[in-house]
């Protein structure tokens, strides 16, 4: 029985430090949602309120767009990555994981130098071609940011995948083509959709490169901060914060049932 | 030390019986085996006697005069040798069988002395310095012994401890073990489900069936005058012969076999070694298998009872397939068990 | 060896993505050490923008190696027990328990900044100290050191090498100690190179928590974004990269090593 005391001990501080830090202030955030003018109607207002409804939208649209750039161009570099051995292949993988580490603030300032006005492009081409500081911007700052961590979770299930599965679809007669849709992509497919939902989960909630952008787009975490902020509307900003943490935790559970992995998200 | 347990039952949270309620006693110096099937309740017996389980209110555990039963595993003093032995891998041959002295908190020098001793004892000298990762399946067997006795334990307690080798190492290392048993005057209690290992280790068997010691004794006595169908079947591979007896004989398929005792409501069993290939033999029957086991054939014979029949033959000239022959089978050499529904 | 147009179009998206990931990189670099990006690189290479960073900056980037070292120690104390006591009390509370503290990973920063604000923003001591920030740190990062632990945890035969360990005396504490807390040292390594990793390059919580006392490494970053001259933010972007980088490479050693072993 002592043993299953020392157990339950070891467990107290995580609890007590959750429940202070983690449940109590989650609970408060729902309350507050509920204090604002409108009452608990205030979820409703987020759909009927064009202002909101637009960011709800403008968000998705960009989340997706990046989660699909993301997932294409990750799954061929992975794939490259895995099944062939030559030299630099090391370089480029460091090359490609490196990001990992960069917060979002720093991507949306790589990106300013990138596509802003005293950006490269800028530069180098002719005419004023700035992009920093609009959707574009946006997306490739996103996408900036999920392109490391597909391609880890793509590499990771590449490599379980057994290659006899394909040299038996070679000898059943299967083109390369072939190959990749009926062994790779069905053998990928979990860890595919896993990758997806993070890298989806991650633009929805993205704030730091959109931050350092300070762009006019209005996306859901730049509108939070904004109406915490500028207009003090704080059961707005709660309410929202809400939706946001469902939908993203939602997505995220259902990426590691599938793949049983998570990468690191925020930053 | 001398070992007793009382009423010693164990029921899990989920109502599954594990084990009725036992008594057994294993006097000072013995060594002694629990032989059954996976699923008896033989390792559930040991691990209440080393405190890793906790038994049904009312059984008592006693080491000679000490009452044990509410006691924690780690204040037991008992040595326990574990199936996949449990060895530490973050510490060398050295560290692993110190620790137990170090728990004891004895002095450093005296710790290293008994340290190289058990090495020693054990031929463990070379490997001391090694990590575990680094050593064979044997050379970690005999590790985790050499950490078991090392403290000095009251009572030392062996779960499968073979049973993680291979073949042909088990048989060689089952020797070892008994010499090395019997070399530390340890009381110990043995778990397998090898009856060769318990007979080759053992000084007395307890077997085990559904949970309950079914009968305890030397090996010579289990393999020879077993009390019940499950023990002749588990000790041995007694056959059982299935015929109908009116008391004074044994009539089967193949032929009709006299009897020395009455065997009126009896099951009667055989040896393979007691059924002998005899052209003035009684029964008759066709051969269907013939084995050869390089110091015997073993010989199935079909048509004396609706299973085969198994014969060892010593000699050169074994009978060949599809051969009809006679056997015989000396009227002393069956056993004659109380009918039950377990057996074969 | 790269003949079919298959491998060919596959390295030229590799090496467009890589390119997409490494001019920046580079550009930001330069930018910080060239006397002025404007004119160009030909306008020389100087340290001076790097020496300005560490006149204005220097407090911020040693306040983020303080709460870096805050959080790993209070990671190490809460995150090492709990992941050895979800490893030896398998079951659906468990389960709920390492569920539910690893919901900052999922919910984002800014939500979960909003929340502790509106709990603890009245208590103005708290508000006010570096310790809120830590908080929030800690509260991100823990799931990370709590896992690491418990996929190594999982993957040995916990339960007999402590029964081991009780069979020679040791008491519930020694076989922490003595058992498994040495066994468990590839996964608390990597653990604390990602809890400190991450608590350094941590933005989202940090900006909401943070007090204009108290701004952190990546909080004067945005700063000098918002503020300073592109060769100053350059430089300190600079300072970031090489603190960041090589505690990243650590990072993925140790977890491939700890995953190496949980397997």
């Amino acid at each position: 029985m002592s043993n299953r005391q020392f157990v339950l001990a070891c467990l107290t501080p995580l609890f007590i430090f959750s429940l202070a830090f983690l449940a109590l202030p989650l609970v408060r955030l729902f309350l507050a949602s509920g204090e604002g003018e409108s009452g608990w109607a205030i979820y409703l207002d987020i759909l009927r309120k064009p202002r909101y409804l637009n960011t709800l939208w403008l968000t998705v649209v960009v989340s997706i767009s990046v989660t699909l750039a993301a997932l294409a161009i990750s799954t061929t570099a992975g794939m490259f990555l895995s099944r062939n051995q030559f030299r630099g292949r090391g370089v480029l993988l460091s090359i490609m994981t490196l990001p990992l580490a960069f917060p979002g603030v720093v991507i949306g300032f790589l990106i300013i130098l990138l596509g802003g006005r005293q950006g490269l492009i800028n530069q180098i081409t002719p005419g004023h071609v700035v992009f920093a500081y609009s959707v574009i911007g946006l997306f490739l700052g996103y996408l900036y940011f999920s392109i490391p961590r597909v391609l880890l979770t793509v590499m990771a299930a590449a490599e379980k995948l057994d290659p006899a599965l394909e040299e038996a679809a070679r000898t059943l007669g299967a083109s390369p083509y072939r190959v990749v849709v009926d062994v790779i992509l069905p053998g990928l497919m979990p860890s595919l959709i896993a990758a997806g939902a993070i890298a989806f989960a991650t633009a929805m909630g993205a704030f730091g490169t959109a931050f350092t952008l300070a762009t006019n787009i209005d996306v859901l975490p730049m509108v939070i901060y904004t109406e915490f902020t500028l207009s003090a509307n704080i059961a707005m900003a709660s309410a929202l914060s809400i939706v946001l943490g469902i939908v993203t935790w939602a997505l995220l559970l259902i990426a590691r049932s599938l793949s049983g992995t998570t990468v690191a998200a925020g930053g | 030390m001398t070992l007793r347990l009382t009423n010693t039952a164990k029921t899990y949270p989920d109502g599954t019986r594990a084990l009725m309620p036992t008594e057994l006693t294993v006097d000072t110096g013995e060594v002694v085996s629990l032989l059954g099937p996976s699923g008896c309740g033989k390792t559930t017996l040991l691990r209440i006697i080393a405190g890793l389980e906790t038994p049904d209110p009312g059984g008592e555990i006693w080491f000679d005069d000490d009452n044990v039963t509410a006691q924690p595993v780690e204040r037991r003093n008992v040595g326990m040798v574990f199936q996949s032995y449990a060895l530490f891998p973050n510490m060398s041959v050295r560290a692993n069988i110190g620790y137990g002295l170090k728990m004891q908190k004895l002095p450093k020098p005296e710790i290293e002395a008994r340290v190289t001793e058990v090495l020693e004892m054990c031929q463990l000298e070379k490997f001391s310095h090694r990590s575990i990762a680094a050593l064979s399946g044997g050379q970690r067997q005999r590790v985790a012994l050499a950490r078991a006795i090392a403290p000095r334990p009251r009572l030392l307690l062996l779960d499968e401890p073979l049973s993680a080798l291979d073949a042909a190492l088990r048989e060689a290392l089952r020797d070892e073990l008994a010499i090395l048993l019997h070399k530390f005057q340890i009381t110990a209690i043995f778990v397998t489900h090898d009856q060769d290992e318990a007979m080759a280790i053992a000084d007395r068997v307890a077997v085990m069936s559904d949970g309950s010691v079914v009968q305890s004794g030397t090996p010579e006595e289990l393999y020879r005058n077993p009390t019940s169908a499950f023990v002749a079947g588990f000790v041995g591979n007694a056959m059982h012969l299935k015929g109908t007896s009116d008391g004074k004989s044994l009539t089967l398929t193949g032929g009709v076999l006299p009897l020395d005792r009455d065997g009126a409501g009896q099951d009667i069993f055989v040896r393979a070694e007691d059924v002998q290939i005899d052209p003035s033999g009684p029964l008759q029957g066709q051969v269907e298998t013939v084995t050869f086991l390089g110091t015997h054939y073993r010989v199935g014979i079909k048509g004396i009872m609706p299973d085969i029949v198994t014969s060892i033959f010593p000699g050169q000239n074994a009978p060949r397939t599809g051969e009809v022959v006679k056997v015989s089978i000396k009227p002393e050499t069956l056993m004659l068990l109380p009918k039950s529904g377990v057996g074969k | 060896m790269f003949r079919s147009k298959t491998k060919i179009l596959q390295l030229t998206v590799t090496l467009t993505a890589c390119a997409f990931l490494l001019v920046p990189t580079i550009l930001s670099v330069l930018a910080g050490v060239t006397a002025n990006y404007f004119q160009g690189i030909s306008s020389g290479f100087t340290l001076k923008w790097v020496f300005r960073v560490w006149e204005l900056y220097s407090g911020s980037i040693f306040l983020s190696l303080w709460l870096a070292i805050a959080c790993l120690i209070s990671t190490l104390v809460i995150g090492l027990p709990a992941a050895y006591g979800l490893a030896r009390h398998p079951g659906w509370l468990s389960r709920i328990l390492e569920e539910f503290i690893s919901l900052p990973l999922a919910v984002p920063g800014l939500a979960l900044a909003l929340a502790l604000l509106q709990l603890y923003g009245s208590l103005k001591g708290f508000r006010a100290s570096w310790t809120f920030i830590l908080v929030g740190h800690v509260l991100y990062t823990l799931p990370f050191m709590v896992r690491s632990i418990l996929s190594v945890l999982a993957a040995m035969d916990l339960r007999t090498l402590e029964e081991g360990a009780a069979t020679l005396g040791a008491s519930p504490w020694q076989r922490f100690r003595d058992i498994v807390v040495p066994n468990a040292m590839p996964g608390i390594l990597a653990g604390a190179l990602t809890v400190v990793t991450l608590s350094i390059g941590e933005f989202n919580l940090t900006w909401m928590l943070h007090t204009p006392y108290l701004k952190t490494l990546p909080v004067g970053l945005a700063d000098s974004y918002a503020s300073m001259r592109l060769e100053v933010a350059s430089a300190y972007t600079l300072v970031f990269f090489v603190l960041i980088v090589p505690l990243l490479m650590a990072m993925q050693w140790a977890s491939a090593r700890a995953q190496r072993i949980a397997q």
